[in-house]
């Protein structure tokens, strides 16, 4: 038998391309387009009074210089809300450019086409904007204060303002023999990929088609999107997505106005434009994440189980809502991690602020849900005097409870319910990992030289392989070759080797006579996205079940020819034969070719299915029920998200002179189900947990009152480098497969960064003796938290704000 | 106002190629839309991220902190330039694979081509030699371990291969 | 992020280049490594008229180490210093903090003249020079002038450079008899600016006791600051207790904040890195009086080498 591919760590299929330089991202393509710059604005908050342009008309080179005004029908309306909800009670998005209004600095306002960018860059310094400035908002403090607005019709300048509630909180906290309250804080990172955004597009004036290729992470979505903008039917738009240099969440959002600016132009010149964002316009200008203040009421009992929790917090959504409630959405679900809290209220704003939007990063609202429960569980440790590791078994939905349903609404719209997990598994596995039992003797020792280190620990569940749903095609071609399609894009997660895989273990061939493409419009229409950990878990059983409607029309077409049952074939390596008789065998490709009735042959192959060598006379050629071709369609459409999990550990030892804050042990549990590449998926956590760290010790992103980012470079935005990440990062995976899909997998491309916040901050408490209760940290946050604490008996301090009041 | 033009010639992966551009092209910009050489990444334009780099003489460094003309006549090694001639792996890239060192392959070009040239200065390197190697280039999606090991991965294929090369040459008695 | 356009031009002569900037004076700007100029230039926070391109005056490419000190030439890339081994023995401070100067991929082309021209007060090299009162070697039509660095640095990227002028070399005199050196600095990650960096020079009497402490310091101040803190240590030995280096020195800055560091961390830190440079620097000066054996175990808490 062929040995099963699906498990294996095997080598990346993307990677020999790569290597050599033969990657396409998207400034690769198009070498003779015409190049687009966009005039941003230097203001947070201002009106538009005037447009001058003539100064630039003299640059050489010089194609075309676009303006709101220059914008008709659709384009002139503002950019799609993407995800309605009820609760949203302001919802606004930007025009493709300002119309007389700006609401952060970078956001468009014109756009010039020329020769290339240098000169694109030379007409758009040359394009004098007048402006009257306005009140800039920056900052949840000031939304929520609400003294001036973003949106004069936003009162308070609140988009959203949500509740969802199980039980009977409030009763359930004043009721508890232990009550704590929290106040935490987390920043704004931002998902930066090493590839900012980018579009080219071609109009073809002959056949009225619009062709463009963008870097994004839902190709079906920009194609529907411009579509719509530039009143296209969707049959003459195709989008291809090329080699994506990263995503992590900011490539999800569409159209971006550069996605509808560019084929617009392309179209009115006549001529292919591209459009290549550069770092700054990529801080400026696409997309942040992560601003949050929380308040936390909790109530337990001298177990340190929870009775009743009730979150109040507000999100920084940005200037706009192009992607809706989504992440607070997730926040106020995922919150609860793996735990049971009783009685739960959650309540959020989702509030407007002269800056660049939020939309999701890697993680999407996990990480600060996670925060607020973990630093809750600290808490409540601290409290009781209890092990932290004990506060949270004791709160742990046993396996025996699975599915388990929370009674919420999941960012799907659906019953928020675990499908399958065991936590004190996997709590049991890190602590081992760890050496959980040993640490009160390591840290004593520690600190009897001086030394402070801390272990923290995180855990967290994460809603994974969302629908609606993904599609996959599989054909096997003449040539015995496997050509798979499914409508998802791809930004590094190794999909054509995951999915060639499943593909090789359904059919029984080698992996190597497989070709996987995602994200091309024209190969696969119908298709989401790749976000929300779901590509493995949707796309991956999509074309699965593609492969086993092929493998079926193999073993019937075959079976007709070799004059056997379907039931007494197999297909090994490419063959199909005949069990227990492996001369009696026929080749895929052979198979292929029987499969559709020819009047004509092409080639010696083909001369096997024509009209005079086979059929039987007594059928028309193709049977009713059948289709000719070798290949099946498929969709996979899940009843509700499959929930993955994890729980990380790591060690830090903070600098007692710099507070300098240094990684020594990093440790993963991690369960998504069935693996289908082991090396893949500790890739994703590894990256994952890089982001962490930068999202927990070094990035944020620095508005002054003005709403001028303060660092919108690689030089102050510190995203890690090697010498900031750990050694090591020491993984355990737990298999308990996913019962709602066929492969029994879960979701794994954002757990890395997950509880990074939260472990940190668990970590460096740990090693520090106060709560550290903002995040991230940095070391000059950490001197002037320790100036605050000094004098007091820090190792006796709890988290909370208020004693226990019984 | 376009400034001053400059006909020039690079020796781009040992074949030299002639162009024209104006001052201010950065040679990135050169290698890629002038000379279609696109393996070479740009990730920030301001020399931090490292996707860029390149080898100038053998020596490392950003192609987009380089203008075009500046380098005029010298030779310059790209990702292109890094496989064998049969289009062979070099051992740096086959490191890469076997380490799982790449996802998205964004930055890779630049780790490549910084790895090549700090393998040839500490062709033995440690974990933390390996580290302080690739110190100066991004990336976002590894976490930097695989490409950790695959700078000490690459160090053992480049033994390996070169005794490989060592006994093919006893063997056609080329060396005593 | 594309420069505004230039001119370019290339002189292969210094005389050449002297007469060109003398032409082109204020419109000019002069490229040598560039790792600082391309940035701006690519954020068009610089737009000159004409660049003057260095890089092919080979006489201008030299590091040349003599009993009073280290000679760089302004066209001799960071790289080349920090190898040279003649710099190393001469004033070894040179190397220490070249290490600290951006990644190795930025030393190679960057250029140790340009930097200290380029006169960022984060920058390692400008407090260096400032520490050891070295100077820059100037060149105009007008003929040539010594700026001694006390008196090279004006502000934030400002220097006493004169707009026709060209820095064609920098002189760091060699370390003192009995006197060690060390460098030290925090950044938030490897490789960038310091939040705050300190360099120390220490020279013991015949007793190992100390005779001279000053340190020179980078991010805490417009200029590179030097401070002399022999008051706070002079006489001790040099394995004692140095900490009021550190006191008077964190005393004597006033930082500003930005949005990596409050002033009070810089202060703070300025006097731990300082503690931790003097005692480097004193245990390597009494090394160089003792003979290598002799204090080789003794701790040099956190200075680098």
């Amino acid at each position: 038998m062929t040995s099963r591919m699906v498990g294996q760590p095997v080598n990346r299929v993307e990677d020999p391309r790569l290597l050599v330089g033969a990657g396409r991202f998207l400034d690769d393509l198009g070498q003779d387009a015409a190049e687009l710059a966009v005039l941003r604005s230097p203001h947070a908050h201002a009106r538009i009074t005037d447009i001058d342009v003539t100064a630039a008309l003299e640059v050489q080179g010089l194609l075309a210089i676009y303006t709101y005004e220059d914008l008709s029908g659709p384009l002139a309306d503002p950019l799609p809300l993407l995800i309605p909800h009820p609760a949203i009670c302001a919802g606004r998005t930007q025009y493709a450019l300002a119309r007389d209004e700006v609401n952060y600095v970078g956001e468009a306002i014109a756009v010039v086409v020329a020769e290339n960018r240098y000169l694109a860059e030379d007409a758009v310094e040359r394009i004098v904007v007048s402006y009257r400035p306005l009140p800039p908002v920056v900052g949840v403090q000031a939304a929520r204060a609400a003294e001036h607005l973003v949106h004069e019709d936003a009162p308070g300048n609140v988009a959203a303002h949500f509740v969802q509630e199980v039980g009977d909180a409030a009763a359930a906290i004043a009721a508890a023999p232990f009550r704590l309250e929290l106040e935490l804080a987390i920043e704004r990172s931002a998902s930066t990929p090493l590839e900012g955004r980018g579009v080219l597009a071609q109009w073809d004036s002959d056949s009225q088609r619009l062709r463009m290729w963008t870097s994004t992470q839902t190709s079906t979505g920009v194609r529907a999107a411009v579509a719509a903008k530039l009143g296209l039917d969707l049959g003459r738009v195709e989008v291809i997505t090329p080699d994506v240099g990263g995503g992590f969440g900011v490539k999800i959002v569409h159209p971006w106005p550069e996605e509808v600016l560019v084929p617009m132009a392309a179209r009115a010149l006549g001529r292919p434009v591209k459009f290549t964002e550069d770092r700054r316009e990529h801080f400026i200008s696409a997309a942040h994440e992560r601003g949050q203040l929380q308040h936390i009421e909790v109530g337990f009992d001298a177990t340190g189980r929870i009775l009743g929790l009730s979150v109040r917090f507000w999100h920084d959504n940005g200037a706009y809502l192009p992607y809706g409630l989504i992440v607070p959405i997730i926040t106020s679900t995922q919150l609860l991690g793996p735990y049971k809290p009783g009685a739960y209220r959650v309540e959020f704003d989702s509030l407007y602020t002269n800056t660049v939007i939020v939309t999701p990063y890697r993680g999407a609202g996990r990480p600060q849900g996670v925060y607020a429960m973990e630093r809750t569980l600290d808490a409540i440790a601290g409290e009781l005097g209890l092990d932290r590791s004990v506060v949270r078994a004791t709160n742990f939905i046993q396996p025996s409870e699975m599915p388990y349903d929370h009674g919420l609404i999941f960012q799907d719209g659906r019953p928020l319910v675990y499908d399958s997990g065991d936590f004190p598994a996997s709590l049991a596995k890190l602590k081992a990992l760890v050496g959980w039992d040993d640490w009160p003797a390591y840290q004593a020792a520690a600190r009897a030289q001086g030394r402070q280190v801390g272990l923290g620990l995180a855990c967290y569940v994460e809603g994974t392989g969302v629908g609606p749903y993904e599609g996959g095609h599989v054909q096997i071609e003449t040539s015995g070759r496997i050509k798979v399609a499914t409508g998802l894009t791809s930004q590094g997660q190794g999909h054509q080797t995951a999915f060639a895989q499943i593909v090789a273990d359904e059919l029984g061939v080698s992996m190597d006579d497989i070709e996987v493409v995602t994200g091309d419009t024209r190969r696969f229409p119908y298709a989401v996205g790749t976000f929300a950990s779901r590509a493995a878990v949707t796309s991956g059983s999509a074309i699965a079940l593609a492969a086993r409607m092929v493998r079926r029309k193999i073993l019937k077409v075959a079976a007709d020819a070799l004059e056997a049952d379907p039931e007494d074939l197999e297909i090994v390596e490419g063959m199909v034969r005949v069990k227990g008789a492996p001369g009696v065998a026929m080749a895929l490709g052979t198979v292929a070719v029987l499969s559709n009735p020819l009047r004509y042959a092409f080639d010696e192959a083909s001369k096997a299915a024509t009209q005079f060598v086979v059929g039987d006379s007594d059928l028309p050629p193709v049977n009713e029920d059948d289709e000719p071709g070798l290949e099946g369609r498929d969709y996979y459409s899940p009843l509700r998200s499959t929930f993955a999990n994890g729980m990380h550990a790591v060690i830090v030892e903070t600098d007692p002179e710099t507070a300098e804050i240094k990684i020594l042990r990093y440790c993963v549990v991690h369960d998504c189900g069935t693996l289908i590449n082991p090396l893949i998926v500790e890739g994703q956590v590894h990256g994952g947990v890089a982001q962490g760290v930068g999202g927990a010790l070094y990035e944020r992103l620095v508005y002054d009152d003005a709403g001028q980012l303060q660092n919108a470079s690689f030089m102050d935005f510190l995203m890690p480098y090697v010498s900031e990440v750990p050694e090591s990062i020491e993984i355990d995976h737990l298999e308990t497969p996913s019962p709602l899909n066929p492969l029994g997998i879960k979701g794994a491309g954002e757990a890395g960064v997950i509880p990074s916040a939260a472990v940190f901050a668990s970590a460096i408490s740990d090693a520090e003796g106060f709560a550290i209760t903002a995040m991230p940290i940095s070391p000059s946050d950490l001197f002037e938290l320790r100036r605050r604490h000094a004098g007091t008996d820090r190792h006796n301090e709890s988290i909370a704000k208020k004693e226990p009041t019984r | 106002m376009t400034g001053s033009w400059h006909e020039l010639t690079l020796i781009v992966n040992e074949v030299p190629l002639r162009t024209t551009v104006p001052a201010r092209r950065l040679l990135s910009d050169c290698l890629r839309h002038d000379l279609g050489l696109t393996g070479t990444h740009v990730g920030c334009e301001h020399g931090v991220c490292g996707a860029c780099t390149v080898l100038v003489d053998g020596v490392p460094m950003r192609s987009c902190l380089l203008l075009a003309v500046s380098v005029d006549g010298q030779a310059i090694t790209t990702v292109e330039g890094l496989a064998g001639p049969d289009g062979e792996l070099s051992a740096v890239q086959q490191a890469f694979q076997d380490c799982h060192g790449l996802q998205c392959g964004f930055c890779t070009p630049g780790f490549l081509t910084t790895i090549t040239a700090g393998l040839i200065g500490c062709p033995d390197p440690t974990a933390d030699d390996a580290r302080e190697m690739i110190g100066g280039n991004l990336c976002r999606c590894t976490g930097y371990l695989n490409i950790v090991a695959a700078v000490l991965r690459a160090a053992e294929l480049t033994r390996a291969r070169s005794g490989e090369v060592a006994d093919a040459a006893v063997d056609s008695g080329q060396v005593p | 992020m594309k420069p505004s356009a230039f001119d370019y031009r290339r002189p292969e002569q210094l005389d050449e280049a002297i007469d060109l900037l003398g032409e082109l004076g204020p419109d000019a700007k002069v490229l040598a490594g560039g790792q600082s100029l391309l940035p701006l230039l690519s954020m068009r926070l610089a737009a000159p008229k004409h660049l003057l391109d260095i890089n092919r005056i080979a006489q201008l490419d030299f590091v040349s180490c003599g009993a009073d000190g280290v000679r760089v030439g302004a066209l001799a890339r960071h790289a080349a210093l920090e190898r040279d081994a003649g710099a190393r023995a001469v004033q070894p401070l040179l190397s220490a903090a070249l290490a600290m100067v951006a990644h190795p991929t930025i030393r190679n082309r960057g250029t140790t003249v340009g930097s200290i021209v380029h006169a960022d007060p984060a920058a390692e090299m400008p407090a260096v020079l400032c520490l050891l009162g070295g100077s820059i070697t100037a060149m105009s039509t007008n003929g040539q002038r010594i700026i001694c660095a006390s008196e090279f640095f004006l502000g934030p990227l400002e220097s006493a450079l004169w707009e026709s002028e060209l820095a064609v070399e920098a002189f760091f005199p060699a370390l003192p008899p009995q006197s060690g050196t060390a460098f030290a600095e925090i950044s938030r990650r490897h490789g960038d600016y310091a939040v705050c960096g300190v360099a120390g020079l220490v020279t013991l009497d015949d007793d190992l006791r100390i005779s001279v402490a000053r340190a020179g310091y980078l991010s805490v101040s417009a200029t590179p600051l030097v401070l002399d803190l022999t008051d706070a240590v002079s006489g001790r030995t040099f394995d004692g207790d140095l900490s009021a280096a550190g006191g008077l020195a964190s005393a004597a800055v006033d930082p500003e904040p930005d949005i990596h560091a409050t002033a009070d961390y810089r202060r703070h830190l300025v006097g731990v890195l300082t503690n931790r440079v003097i005692v480097g620097a004193a245990h390597r000066a009494a090394r160089e009086i003792t003979g290598n054996g002799a204090t080789q175990a003794l701790p040099m808490p956190g200075a680098q080498p």
